[in-house]
């Protein structure tokens, strides 16, 4: 974020912005309640039945992706701007030297807000670590910034509703504060790369701090700057994955996911998290897949488990995390998270 | 002048890097901009968010593309 470009003209500008701001949101809510009526419309331009299963498909896929998207455009902008108020220096400064268990919920809650690209994924790591920040406490930040994100989070609640959302916010944070304690009690400080543990040891020179002297119209243009990144990265994401979700539900037998993702099946829980990790997609590609197995009789806590699986265990995150961890300690992050879900999802499982 | 571009070789560290070139080339400054991928130089730095532009041994940008406007300020 650049900072030096904060002389936008005299603040007669200013409500012009809040404005725009506000009519945008006014037009959005009103386009959002046309959907359905809109989707319909579209899907009788085909020459199919509505019924059958092209057109139960075509439905599903007419109305799901304009909602995704719009849902996506207004909680990325509402996040982009609450991002300006955070940087990951803040985050650092927070974090610095703080005990296990105060710091890991700290951590797992600053990685929802926090600015964060899996491709600084490696100097941040060693940005928190050097700076003192206990590994189990960045562990936690490193495990709940992508699994626990605003894109996940929006598509969660336009597709599968608030419950679920909330429910996966909440578990989401405690795998990633679980996970973090256990690995900062395991002491594996020794298990980091060699390079990693001796700028641990030196002095690092912090980065130069920017003073937080945005306007509120920078803030709002940060916001639509993040609109307009993570569309660009997800949108064909979301177009797969909701074309996957439609073919599921105009086609797949009901009982076939009850039988074999329903609650009865105890394996499959492991199975949907070991089928999640090596798949790259994101939180974008793979919700409306969820929706629609939901829709299909497959049971939350598998559902949940193979989610969570996907977004927070990806083997590309693994690689350039290889940079810095040992394998041995790749293995034992592996495998405290994937066990902390494997947790949610028998939970849930057993719960509904 | 030199200008280092700090990023492991994502896709937003290349289009820094060309934007600084371009840059350069139509303000017609002798500049030349030299890109860093290895992990240890670029924590070196102390940055967090890449991409980030250092210039001298200074930080002046991180953690996105810079806009043209940063750029030519920079050259200036």
């Amino acid at each position: 974020m650049s900072v030096q470009t904060s002389t936008h003209p005299a603040p007669r500008n200013d409500w012009l912005w809040h404005l725009g701001v506000v009519a945008f949101v006014a037009i959005w809510w009103l386009v959002y309640h046309q959907l359905i009526p809109f989707a319909e419309w579209l899907t009788a331009l085909f020459p199919v039945d509505r019924h059958s299963h092209t057109g139960e498909a075509l439905a599903f896929f007419f109305y799901d992706v304009p909602k995704v998207m719009m849902l996506l455009t207004l909680i990325v902008f509402a996040m982009g701007v609450v991002r300006s108020f955070i940087s990951p220096e803040r985050t650092r400064a927070l974090l610095a030297g703080r005990r296990a268990g105060v710091g890991n919920v700290l951590a797992a809650l600053l990685g929802v807000v926090t600015p964060f690209c899996s491709c600084s994924a490696v100097p941040l790591f060693i940005g928190l670590v050097s700076a003192g920040v206990p590994l189990g406490v960045t562990f936690s930040f490193l495990i709940s910034a992508p699994m626990v994100n605003e894109v996940a989070l929006a598509l969660l609640f336009g597709l599968v509703g608030w419950k679920v959302a909330v429910i996966y916010f909440v578990f989401g944070l405690g795998v990633a504060i679980v996970a973090g304690w256990i690995i900062g009690k395991l002491r594996l400080e020794g298990w980091l790369q060699d390079w990693v543990r001796d700028i641990h040891s030196g002095a690092s020179s912090p980065a130069t701090t920017e003073g937080d002297r945005l306007s509120m119209v920078d803030r709002y243009r940060l916001g639509i700057e993040a609109v307009r990144e993570i569309f660009g990265r997800v949108w064909l994401w979301i177009i797969l994955g909701i074309g996957m979700g439609a073919l599921i539900h105009g086609y797949v037998p009901e009982d076939l996911m009850a039988r074999i993702m329903g609650a009865d099946a105890w394996w499959s829980v492991p199975a949907a998290v070991i089928i999640g990790i090596p798949m790259y997609t994101n939180a974008a590609g793979v919700i409306p897949i969820v929706e629609a197995l939901l829709g299909k009789g497959a049971a939350l806590g598998t559902v949940l488990a193979f989610m969570m699986s996907v977004i927070a265990l990806s083997l590309p995150e693994m690689i350039i995390l290889r940079q810095v961890l040992t394998l041995r300690l790749i293995a034992v992050f592996a495998a405290v998270v994937g066990s902390g879900i494997l947790a949610v999802g028998f939970l849930f499982n057993f719960l509904f | 002048m030199e200008i280092k571009v700090l990023g492991p070789g994502c896709a937003k560290c290349k289009a820094t890097a060309e934007l600084i070139t371009r840059v350069a080339a139509e303000t017609g400054k002798d500049v030349t901009v030299e890109k860093i991928e290895d992990m240890r130089q670029i924590v070196g730095h102390g940055v967090m968010t890449t991409p980030a532009v250092v210039i001298g041994d200074k930080v002046v940008h991180k953690g996105s593309v810079p806009s043209r406007d940063d750029v030519l300020a920079w050259l200036s």
